[in-house]
């Protein structure tokens, strides 16, 4: 199987400060690309890579020789292997800049980079794991944080099949009820009436709505927290943008392939994993393209979870700043006076009735000035981002996010329908759609479990 | 040598359709019946159609069958139920005159060319030694052959009949039930179910005091279950309707030691759709009341059935019964009800085109494959005599999908999941209602029934003039653009509807829920005179698009499911990542494509992206070296 197979290598370790990262390879030339980076302590090639050996060596650049790291190299052949793939895994120090450069150094030699979930998947097609372990495997890999891994690992018991089951019920009760006064016409049966059948789809929507909600918010334990820089232009947001992600952009950015249309990039503050968005300077304009660029600035401002309002501290309020202010009320965030380190000519009073009550701090991107209080802050809000989503909070992936949004809007019809004069054999297609998503999730098939209901629920037969 | 190409074993519902179809597809056809007043029999309610009934009369009608031509020339009242809730479900349902109706199908066989009906108790399958089989055996000892033989038994296999502590091997109503025929399908591996079914007393229609009864009138309505049908009789029959008092539940509760259901004598299981009384009051101890319908067997004979009353107590507690219910307190009864239970094929032993998987050639229909209902039966006959003829011309066999008709999701369901129960149309079975309606029967199906040979010429030609005026109106009305005049906006205003935005087309206006064809007349002056049945689908098409969009991109999204054929090779005990008990499961079905395996209760999704990733890495091909996944 593993013939066909090109290889791909990803650093399996989640990237942060850990003692140890592992570069994992899967394919047809993993051996081969060991073979050639690899070197025992003496300084050869690593030609006595033997399966199931743990190896103490070091890895080289395949090109120039130059020396990256010593590592433990581990060799798992196929078909023994997760991906039922030849294997190689490189324990590296845990470091960011290492474990990409050794990364770099094994495409060098002919892998490609791996596509998020591409092990996972290749184990899944080679019948090592089904879906649902898939899933939550890579939602555990994904995990950046212990409460994301608590989650997706609550998740394997059941946590978001028990809401959604809960969900289905009703509305497997509400669809029997419509049948039931469909196939059996003539008979008595107790179905309940419009008004009570638009209650129970009303509250499957809200139901619904609380589980997207509920769902969406794991996206913080997953992705981690998002902090958008916003403010008019040029009052240092990139300045500032770079003081935040510091160094490690530069690295990633070594990478080839990971130049992003928007200037996001992944970083710890205090520990705490956060994707800072930079953002094109905020104002109006005329200008039909730069006029793009503030919709997707205003889009990015909007998705966030926190925000950096940067003003220039160097001159007065403008009218500009104060739009930007009044736009980020609702959102939790700072409002940074960058500049600091030049003369002040901003009055802080005047910010006060804009900044829907965010912390004022002084600081300055050029110099440093107040950034580590303002990191302190961001890990702060962070925290409380994560930890205050709820008391019980729902790891939901994509996909699953998906089918419920689906479910959420095909119940939303359903009730509209109910309320109007739609008949009931057409409210029906939306609630078996509804049904259908929510059978994404739990694997479940409504057929069978309709009839029960119906058979359950009511009394017929002539 | 062969006496004939295909053989038929019963007369019921099932066992005429199968004959008349292979017949008609040109077949030399032996049906062979345990009596002329077999034929096409209904032991159980004289009444045909109702949700999911009447739409398969409609399929059957459209691929050429006789049972909706039949029943229109033999009703004694008909209705169309569900009208108020929504254009797929409406449904015909008629009372039928079962001996007018057995009439005119014995006459309709004997009419048909190619068809030889026999009176004759079959006992044996014969078998040819390499398995396909060959003919049959009477008891009398009398062999016929043919190189296709379709078993359509009914309730006769093993059929045991129960009426209070009282219980004798018994087809339905004293026909000799059928022993030896199964013990031969188990000789031969096939595995049994045992169900179980009833019926309900009969009274004589003088013993009625009608004057305490409910009415329930026929319907006066332009169409019929047959597409040749555009009218209705108006000379209809009367039924009735009355219930049961807190004294029949008394009588049921003091008695039910005497219920064979609740002493265990019965062991077959029972249809929850069609419970008998003694259940009802059990099971549900809170209704104070049960409907009683009273149906008329005949236009003008004694006979009265008592649809609700189903119950296998001894008869003299059957007639404390029916003298507590209101209207019937002198009712003299003329034929006790009973259970009945009988065997029947696990309809996992059973190919999607009815054939058995152990037996080639023998195909199966109606009762003896699970099911219930003389619909169900009918159209499985229709399906089993059209691919036994297919089968003998060595042509691909002639499967419904669900998404095309009834009649797909009753056979995939069969085969699919089996039944514990005896398994009944409904429309809540059917996922694709909207689009499988009874006013397009003939859309979706004459076409086949035509290629087929069992639609007649003639016919075709109405239909085809049909589909064109169909197709020819929903483009006029979707292109013709409503002029924004004073007519028009005065007409709008009329009934109740917001004004005309810029290229309103006819067709938009009629999706708006307050407006129809009618109403349209006067600003539709390109309009000429259509059917009514015409305009009935066209209205519908417009006016239920969304939804009829809806269903489709569902029907669109199971299609790469339904398409991704497996091969009948497949060992499932090979694949990596299936359950034990999916590969239990799909060894049975054995199923033909992803859609399906996926439908096969206890095969989770985890286990069809198993499968899926099983067919995509082409490592059965390496197992099985063939490229050709087709069946036969």
């Amino acid at each position: 199987m593993s013939k066909d197979r090109d290889t791909i290598v990803a650093i399996s370790t989640p990237l942060g400060e850990g003692a140890i990262g592992i570069v994992r390879v899967s394919g047809s030339s993993a051996i081969a690309i060991a073979r050639r980076l690899f070197r025992d302590p003496s300084g050869r090639h690593g030609r006595e890579l033997k399966p199931w050996g743990v190896r103490y060596g070091s890895i080289v650049d395949c090109e120039t020789g130059e020396y990256i790291d010593e590592a433990l190299a581990v060799v798992m052949p196929a078909p023994y292997s997760f991906t039922r793939d030849d294997v190689v895994e490189f324990s590296c120090h845990g470091g960011v800049a290492v474990l990409t450069r050794v990364l770099e150094a094994v495409i060098k030699c002919g892998a490609r980079l791996a596509e998020p979930g591409e092990f996972t998947k290749r184990a899944f097609l080679a019948g090592r794991i089904d879906l649902s372990q898939a899933e939550a495997i890579i939602d555990v890999i994904r995990a950046k944080t212990d409460s994301a891994r608590k989650l997706a690992l609550a998740n394997l018991r059941g946590e978001l099949s028990s809401r959604v089951s809960c969900i289905r019920e009703n509305v497997l009760m509400l669809l029997a009820h419509i049948e039931a006064s469909i196939d059996f016409p003539d008979e008595d049966i107790e179905a309940l009436g419009t008004r009570d059948l638009t209650q129970r789809a009303q509250k499957a929507v809200s139901d619904l709505n609380e589980l997207v909600r509920l769902g969406r918010s794991s996206r913080v334990y997953r992705d981690g927290v998002s902090v958008v820089l916003a403010g008019r232009p040029n009052v240092g947001k990139s300045s500032l943008f770079n003081t935040l992600v510091g160094k490690k952009r530069a690295i990633v950015t070594e990478v080839p392939g990971t130049t992003r249309d928007v200037i996001d990039d992944w970083t710890t503050i205090k520990g705490v994993p956060v994707r800072v968005v930079d953002t094109a300077g905020m104002r109006k304009t005329r200008d039909p393209i730069e006029r793009l660029g503030v919709e997707a600035a205003n889009e990015q401002a909007g998705e966030a979870d926190l925000v950096v309002v940067v003003i220039d501290g160097s001159c007065q309020i403008c009218d500009e700043d104060r739009d930007i202010l009044l736009q980020m009320t609702d959102k939790p965030g700072v409002v940074a006076v960058n500049k600091c380190d030049l003369k002040t000519e901003l009055d802080e009073a005047g910010l006060i009735p804009y900044g829907g009550g965010k912390r004022i701090l002084r600081v300055s991107a050029k110099t440093g000035e107040g950034v580590d209080e303002l990191e302190q802050i961001l890990a702060d809000l962070a925290v409380t981002e994560i930890t205050g989503v709820s008391e019980n909070p729902i790891m939901a992936n994509l996909r699953q996010l998906e089918a419920l949004e689906n479910a959420k809007h095909s119940m939303e019809e359903a009730t509209h329908a109910l309320s109007t004069s739609v008949p009931p054999d057409l409210t029906a297609i939306d609630i078996h759609e509804a049904l259908f998503w929510l059978d994404q999730i739990t694997g479940q098939s409504a057929s069978d479990d309709l009839m029960e209901k119906i058979f359950s629920e009511f009394c017929i037969g002539k | 040598m062969c006496d004939y190409d295909v053989i038929v074993v019963g007369g019921g519902h099932a066992g005429c359709e199968a004959a008349l179809a292979a017949a008609r597809m040109g077949a030399s056809v032996l049906l062979l019946t345990l009596g002329w007043e077999s034929i096409a029999d209904m032991p159980c309610n004289p009444s045909l159609g109702g949700p999911g009934k009447a739409q398969i009369i409609r399929e059957i009608d459209a691929l050429g069958g006789e049972m909706g031509r039949n029943i229109d020339h033999s009703y004694l009242q008909i209705r169309l139920l569900n009208t108020g809730k929504g254009p797929a479900v409406h449904s015909l349902r008629a009372q039928a005159d079962k001996e007018a109706y057995q009439a005119r199908m014995r006459e309709v066989l004997k009419a048909q060319d190619n068809l030889k009906v026999e009176v004759s108790h079959v006992e044996n399958v014969l078998i040819k030694r390499e398995g396909q089989v060959k003919g049959v055996e009477t008891r009398e000892g009398e062999r016929y052959r043919a190189p296709a033989v379709i078993l359509a038994t009914g309730t006769y296999l093993g059929g045991r009949v129960y009426i209070g502590n009282e219980s004798y091997s018994s087809g339905p109503y004293g026909k000799p039930a059928s022993i030896g025929l199964s013990e031969v399908l188990k000789r031969l591996g096939f595995r049994l179910a045992r169900f179980k079914t009833g019926t309900s007393p009969r009274i004589t229609r003088d013993s009625i005091n009608v004057s305490k009864l409910k009415k329930q009138p026929g319907h006066i309505l332009p169409f019929g279950f047959s597409f040749e049908t555009h009218s209705t009789r108006e000379d209809q029959v009367m039924c009735y309707l009355t219930y049961t008092t807190p004294r029949t539940h008394d009588i049921i509760k003091a008695n039910l030691s005497l219920a064979p259901l609740y002493t265990g004598a019965i062991i077959g299981r029972g249809p929850r759709y069609c419970p008998s009384i003694e259940t009802k009051i059990m099971e549900f101890p809170n209704r104070e009341r049960h409907q009683v319908f009273l149906e008329p067997e005949t236009r003008t004979g004694e006979i009265v059935y008592l649809g609700g009353l189903s119950t296998s107590l001894p008869l003299e507690i059957q007639r404390e019964i029916v003298y507590s219910v209101p209207g019937l307190e002198d009712a003299e009864i003329a034929r006790p009800g009973y259970a009945i239970d009988y065997d029947c094929l696990m309809p996992t032993e059973i190919s999607p085109w009815l054939e058995t998987k152990r037996v080639p050639g023998l195909f199966t229909a109606g009762q003896i494959n699970g099911t219930s209902g003389y619909e169900e039966a009918a159209s499985q006959g229709l399906m089993a005599g059209i691919n036994a003829v297919l089968k003998l011309r060595g042509q691909e066999p002639f499967v419904l999908e669900r998404s095309q008709a009834y009649i797909g999701v009753l056979i995939d369901d069969l085969v699919t999941k089996g039944t514990e129960e005896p398994y009944r149309m409904m429309t809540s079975r059917v996922e694709y209602r909207l689009t499988v309606r009874q006013d397009n029967a003939d859309l979706r199906l004459t076409e086949k029934g035509f290629s087929l040979g069992l639609v007649p010429e003639e016919r075709y030609e109405i239909f085809s003039k049909r589909r064109r005026q169909i197709e020819d109106e929903l483009a006029r009305l979707r292109t013709t653009i409503v002029s924004k005049d004073a007519a028009t906006s005065n007409l709008l205003k009329e009934i109740g509807t917001s004004p005309v935005q810029s290229r309103t087309s006819l067709g938009d206006l009629l999706a708006r829920p307050e407006v129809n064809y009618q109403s349209l007349a006067i600003i539709d002056k390109d309009r000429t005179e259509l059917p009514e049945d015409v305009i009935l689908v066209v209205e519908i098409e417009l006016k239920y698009a969304g939804y009829i969009r809806k269903q489709m991109r569902q029907i669109e999204r199971t299609r790469r499911l339904e398409t991704r054929r497996i091969p009948t090779q497949t060992d499932y005990s090979q694949i990596h990542g299936l359950s034990r008990e999916a590969q239990e499961k799909l060894s049975v079905v054995n199923p033909r494509s992803l859609g399906q395996a996926a439908r096969i209760s206890g095969v989770s999704p985890a286990d069809i992206v198993a499968l899926m990733a099983y067919l995509e890495t082409g490592s059965h091909r390496r197992k099985h070296n063939s490229g050709d996944i087709n069946e036969i």
